[in-house]
């Protein structure tokens, strides 16, 4: 089972703004470089892209939680 | 009242600034922090020390009830916001005093007055400073233009009377432009907004940013010149000096009166910091906003006059009246600071929260360093990333520049990326040398100068 890590700690989104629909839901297909959130950085923001592709079986962070650099945002299916 | 015990609603080197200052006053103090901020310096420092919730800022360094009750638990009686956060919430202001605490501070009026850009504008027009000319309102028609063009003097911007933002905004150089361009901004008005209404404005081109330094009680102020602070990477200052080169002694005598006037014209009370554009082409300084709080940039002004602008914020908190007159206040030579940051400048300047590893930061005459780290310290990533300011003081600018270069030099933090490299490069450069730059200065010369991971 393949993963999508955040490549640096700060808080995790699941939205580009809260009044936008999140990048990706459940079930959804991912290809290689497609957006799966966003990390807030020190008052920036980070793309956390898919290195591969598949399904995502589920996120593993909540909206808006802290995660640290190299943290499991999401498990995908092949 | 003196204050004896003060709560510190902030976190990093301003909470460190704080802090110090606080305790060489004889004061207790009690800093606020997050539970991403347990280990920061200034908890170490401090006195006691109160968490006020969780990491996002909203919930803790925001959270202006939770901050005000855990003031009053701690038996404080004042509070200071530093800068940032709460610092100029004129809500916030008005909690801390209902609380029966001082707030660090002007009142909360003058907050919300001078927080009002409308309002702040006003209030500098009836003290007679001189703010960025522009048409009485809205002019309907071309000749309209042209005749207020006049009084507000070329090259004028043209924007939409009913737009917003930087929307559709043409600069006109002279009366020939205006006439061929505003009939274009009135039809693309008309069109976005169904109104062809035209609002004209001085475009102060290739403008410097120049700001000065009071300090009121309420009653008088004084104010501590100015500094400069033109280079600046998406809005954000990264090296400042005090004075402004740029200005003759009755430039700066003038620019520096005006900002006492106003500051005086609202009864002032505490550290505050009028901005100005400065045309250098012309000579015209034109006020655009003021800060109600310290700034980021003080340690230059407190160089260079050897004031200690937070002390005297927290002795005029307690009460205390100035006991200076403006003429016992000179400038001794020039000082520099350049901001510290945690951020890549090879690399897009992208946020580096790491650890500290092996740090020496340069220490001797003429130089200061205003931080929060510490060997060892894990930077969160919930917060700016500014690690601290390298400041230093010399005879004249030249000596400033060369002190900074051989301090940065010295400088050494292991273990982060951080901005040295690009103020290593601005004080081996040219322009930078020759104080020949403006706000619009750094953005297109960080494209021709890229920096590499060597430097």
């Amino acid at each position: 089972m393949a993963e999508v890590k955040s490549p640096i700690p700060g808080t995790f989104y699941r939205r580009p703004s809260p009044e936008e629909p999140p990048f990706k839901s459940e079930g959804d297909s991912v290809a290689v470089g497609d957006v799966v959130g966003l990390v807030e950085v020190m008052k920036s923001f980070i793309e956390v892209k898919s290195e591969v592709a598949g399904t995502i079986k589920s996120f593993t962070v909540e909206n808006e939680q802290p995660v640290t650099a190299g943290a499991v945002v999401a498990e995908l299916d092949d | 009242m003196a204050i004896r015990k003060l709560f510190v609603a902030n976190r990093g080197e301003i909470a460190v600034r704080v802090v110090k200052a606080a305790q060489a006053l004889g004061i207790r103090a009690v800093q606020a922090y997050s539970e991403a901020d347990a280990d920061m310096l200034a908890v170490r420092l401090a006195e006691e020390s109160v968490c006020v919730g969780p990491p996002q800022a909203a919930k803790s360094y925001l959270d202006k009830e939770g901050l005000v009750r855990a003031a009053k638990e701690a038996g404080c009686d004042a509070v200071h916001p530093g800068y940032g956060f709460l610092a100029e919430n004129a809500d916030f202001a008005a909690m801390v005093e209902a609380a029966g605490l001082v707030f660090v501070g002007p009142s909360a009026a003058t907050i919300r007055k001078m927080g009002d850009k409308a309002a702040a504008r006003a209030a500098a027009i009836a003290a007679g400073v001189p703010v960025v000319p522009g048409s009485d309102g809205r002019v309907a028609s071309v000749d309209a233009a042209v005749e207020a063009a006049e009084t507000v003097g070329y090259p004028v911007m043209i924007k939409a009377a009913a737009g917003g933002g930087g929307r559709g905004i043409r600069v006109a150089g002279d009366e020939a432009e205006l006439r061929k361009l505003a009939p274009q901004a009135q039809q693309e008005a008309q069109a976005a907004f169904g109104d062809g209404g035209l609002y004209l404005e001085r475009a102060i081109v290739e403008a410097r940013h120049i700001e000065v330094q009071i300090l009121g009680d309420g009653t008088r102020a004084v104010h501590c010149y100015e500094r400069e602070c033109s280079l600046q990477r998406r809005r954000q200052k990264v090296w400042e000096e005090a004075p402004a080169a740029c200005l003759t002694t009755d430039r700066r005598e003038e620019l520096c009166a005006s900002a006492v006037a106003l500051a005086e014209s609202v009864g002032y009370r505490g550290a505050g910091t009028l901005e100005y554009l400065y045309d250098e082409r012309t000579g015209e300084f034109f006020f655009i906003e003021m800060n109600t709080r310290i700034q980021v940039e003080h340690p230059v002004s407190e160089m260079i006059t050897g004031i200690d602008l937070v002390a005297w914020m927290i002795r005029i908190a307690g009460g205390e009246a100035l006991s200076m007159a403006q003429t016992d206040i000179a400038i001794d030579g020039h000082a520099i600071e350049v901001r510290i940051n945690a951020e890549d400048p090879a690399n897009g300047f992208m946020p580096f929260p790491g650890v500290v590893g092996a740090l020496d930061v340069p220490e001797g005459p003429g130089l200061r360093f205003d931080g929060m780290i510490y060997e060892g310290y894990q930077i969160p990533p919930f917060y700016d990333s500014l690690l601290g300011k390298l400041i230093v003081h010399a005879g004249d600018r030249a000596a400033a520049i060369e002190a900074m270069a051989a301090a940065l030099d010295r400088f050494s933090v292991e273990g982060l990326k951080t901005t040295i490299p690009l103020h290593k490069a601005l004080a081996r450069d040219e322009a930078v040398r020759a104080g020949a730059f403006h706000t619009q200065f750094l953005e297109p010369w960080l494209e021709a100068h890229p920096l590499t991971a060597q430097q």
